[in-house]
């Protein structure tokens, strides 16, 4: 059985995807800029995929930016908005647990003379509230802070946030690559000012995501040339992973119920099921996205669980070390406290609309087995007292 | 994902000689919970003083686990003036060879002969002990092991020893250290080694204010990246007495860890007399 539970990390391209994309790689290979029929139709069907993501988002179509994806978008909210300000705000405020593509432009910036705040998270993950609003001074050029986690699940009051940091005069900007397509997300309503998503999180395709920018933001584009996507973005248009994004976004619209019913009710199942089934299970997180279950087991390690699932055909993810080809870790983990007997053995299952009960049930069969073999092997459980070098190699 | 060879595949899904022997000979434990990778080796000796029996337990990722398991299966047989000269090579060899990044976990089984067999000889617990100047404060690792590691498997990249040993893998505030460890081993000529000047007797308020410099300068970095903090609470003779905080200090395995290295921090820009205590 061939199960797929890391969703967070890719998702599988939509059937209706594909089939939308097929013709822009054939016969529809115009260029939406000429001035012919070749081109010219194509235009339309790139602000139509426009229109369909803006709709997701409760957003005008004409405040959205394709991008290459998140990392991109990332890029361009943060640094965007940095050098339209022009040196005039020099302090950044984010959180330890961003993804890196937001962190490595703080850490960048940062290197580059700017202030930088990185907001500590508790136990569960969550932000103090009034830390953030603390945080944020007059100097505040932007505020990055994500909607949810790609490795817990947990999210952020991004309502809340929005409003604190716009009350102090603050650009906000959200990596909502994780949120998009898992959460309602209304635009019109929160006053957000970018907001970064990609294609591939939400069964459209790799290379395209977008960047919201409300109406009235000023951004300085990363890549200059051409006049696409309002002078914000120059590159001709990747046509065809635009319909595909366009079309996933549509479908996740028309899904969303969905997953946050469905997809929610399996994830609690495969919840319920492993902490149950396993020995020193723990839960990482609170209040999570509807698809995505952390959980760390005692005294074992993350990349091992990661093999024994394989063979199984179950995908999932890790922040343990090893996993990851770094040597610690993963830095979330370590945000949030996480003790270290658990942090090396915290298992990411992340689900999607395409996965079944039966699916789930395989793998709570099957993980209690995988915990014990590794269990029986690791010094910390049999034998006697660790008493070696804390000193490792 | 990794590129593990069939052999490292098969030692890790059917590990051979796991367990615990309750009456062995020696018992070589290497590695900690904190930092990802831990080893028991435990082994057996017959009549003619050959190892009859060698079991490991083994915490770690697929290659930590298959190299226990293929230094059990090496080792059997041998006599302990045999299996001293295992090289971390040779376990990568008998596997098939490692991927780069993994080279450390060859390292660590040698690392737990050695210090099996140490506990044979000396009846000395099996601990490997800090020998030295601490290099890398986020593992623990010393000049020593550098040093080693560099001369038996040729390195010579700052890249190459992380993978061997994991020194400058975590903050990276050793890197320049690293170089020069390199740079020494591989014969790039060094000056003279000058002899140590002469120790002069420390005030208190000296031996504080070098105190307070030092965890500053050389253990704050590194616990400020992970949300711990230290704070000197005390100095009372040469007992230093310290406070951890955040992070570090919910993981009672990872403040063992750091007692030690701090410890050898002070003594290496302090006084060799210090010993340090928790509040």
């Amino acid at each position: 059985m061939q199960v797929y539970l890391d969703n967070n990390a890719t998702t599988q391209v939509a059937p209706e995807v594909v089939e939308a994309m097929t013709s822009y790689w054939r016969e529809k290979y115009g260029n939406p800029s000429s001035m012919h029929a070749f081109g010219g139709g194509i235009a339309k069907e790139v602000d139509q995929a426009r229109a369909q993501v803006a709709s997701l988002l409760g957003a005008h179509a004409s405040e959205i930016v394709f991008t290459s994806g998140g990392s991109e978008s990332d890029n361009l909210g943060i640094r965007g908005t940095v050098e339209a300000l022009a040196g005039r705000k020099r302090h950044i405020v984010t959180t330890r647990v961003e993804h890196p593509a937001v962190r490595g432009v703080c850490h960048h910036l940062q290197k580059q003379g700017y202030r930088l705040t990185e907001l500590p998270v508790d136990g569960d993950g969550s932000l103090d509230l009034d830390q953030l609003a603390n945080a944020v001074t007059p100097d505040t050029a932007i505020v990055s802070i994500m909607w949810a986690n790609n490795e817990t699940g947990v999210i952020f009051p991004i309502e809340k946030i929005a409003r604190i940091v716009k009350a102090r005069g603050a650009v906000f900007h959200t990596d909502a690559v994780q949120a998009v397509g898992k959460l309602p997300i209304d635009l019109s309503r929160v006053p957000i000012d970018l907001l970064s998503l990609s294609g591939h999180k939400l069964h459209g395709p790799k290379g395209i995501g977008a960047l919201y920018v409300r109406k009235g933001t000023k951004l300085v584009p990363l890549i200059m040339g051409g006049h696409q996507e309002g002078g914000k973005r120059a590159g001709t248009e990747n046509v065809p992973a635009i319909v595909g994004l366009g079309t996933a976004c549509d479908l996740a619209r028309r899904h969303i119920a969905d997953e946050t019913g469905r997809v929610r009710a399996l994830r609690d199942r495969l919840q319920a099921g492993l902490l149950a089934g396993c020995k020193g299970a723990q839960l990482n997180g609170n209040q999570r996205l509807p698809n995505t279950l952390n959980i760390s087991f005692e005294f074992v390690e993350g990349e091992a669980i990661l093999l024994m699932l394989d063979d199984l055909g179950i995908a999932a993810s890790s922040g343990s070390a090893c996993a990851s080809g770094s040597l610690e870790p993963s830095h979330v983990m370590r945000a949030m406290g996480v003790p270290f007997t658990m942090a090396h053995g915290s298992i990411r299952f992340s689900l999607s609309r395409y996965n079944t009960e039966e699916e789930i049930d395989y793998v709570i069969e099957h993980m209690p087995g995988i915990i014990d073999r590794l269990r029986e092997m690791s010094p910390f459980v049999g034998g006697p007292e660790w008493r070696g070098t804390p000193l490792p190699h | 994902m990794w590129d593990y060879t069939d052999k490292v595949k098969d030692h890790f899904r059917n590990p051979q000689n796991v367990g615990y022997i309750p009456d062995a000979d020696g018992v070589g434990e290497v590695g900690s919970l904190a930092c990802g990778d831990a080893l028991r080796l435990m082994f057996r000796l017959d009549e003619q003083g050959r190892i009859a029996d060698a079991r490991f337990q083994t915490f770690g990722c697929g290659s930590a686990i298959a190299s226990s398991s293929a230094l059990t299966e090496m080792i059997k047989g041998m006599t302990l003036e045999e299996a001293e000269r295992v090289t971390n090579q040779q376990i990568a060899d008998f596997l098939g060879g490692l991927p780069e990044q993994k080279m450390h976990c060859s390292v660590m089984g040698r690392e737990a002969l050695e210090a099996a067999i140490a506990n044979y000889r000396t009846g000395q617990t099996g601990a490997k002990k800090i020998e030295g100047k601490v290099v890398c404060i986020c593992f623990g690792v010393t000049e020593k092991d550098i040093e080693r590691a560099i001369r038996e498997n040729h390195l010579s990249s700052v890249e190459e020893i992380t993978n061997y040993t994991k020194a400058g893998g975590g903050c990276g505030g050793c890197t320049d250290e690293i170089l020069e460890i390199l740079a020494r081993v591989t014969g790039t000529p060094v000056e003279e080694e000058a002899p140590p000047p002469p120790k002069k007797r420390m005030t208190n308020i000296e031996k504080i204010r070098l105190i307070q410099e030092t965890l500053e300068r050389e253990v704050r970095p590194v616990l400020r990246k992970d949300g711990g903090d230290i704070e000197l609470i005390d100095v009372d003779g040469n007992t230093v007495i310290v406070s951890m905080r955040g992070t570090c200090a919910m993981c009672r395995v990872a403040s063992y860890t750091l007692k030690d290295v701090v410890e050898a921090k002070l003594r290496e820009f302090v006084l060799d007399e210090l010993v340090v205590v928790e509040e």
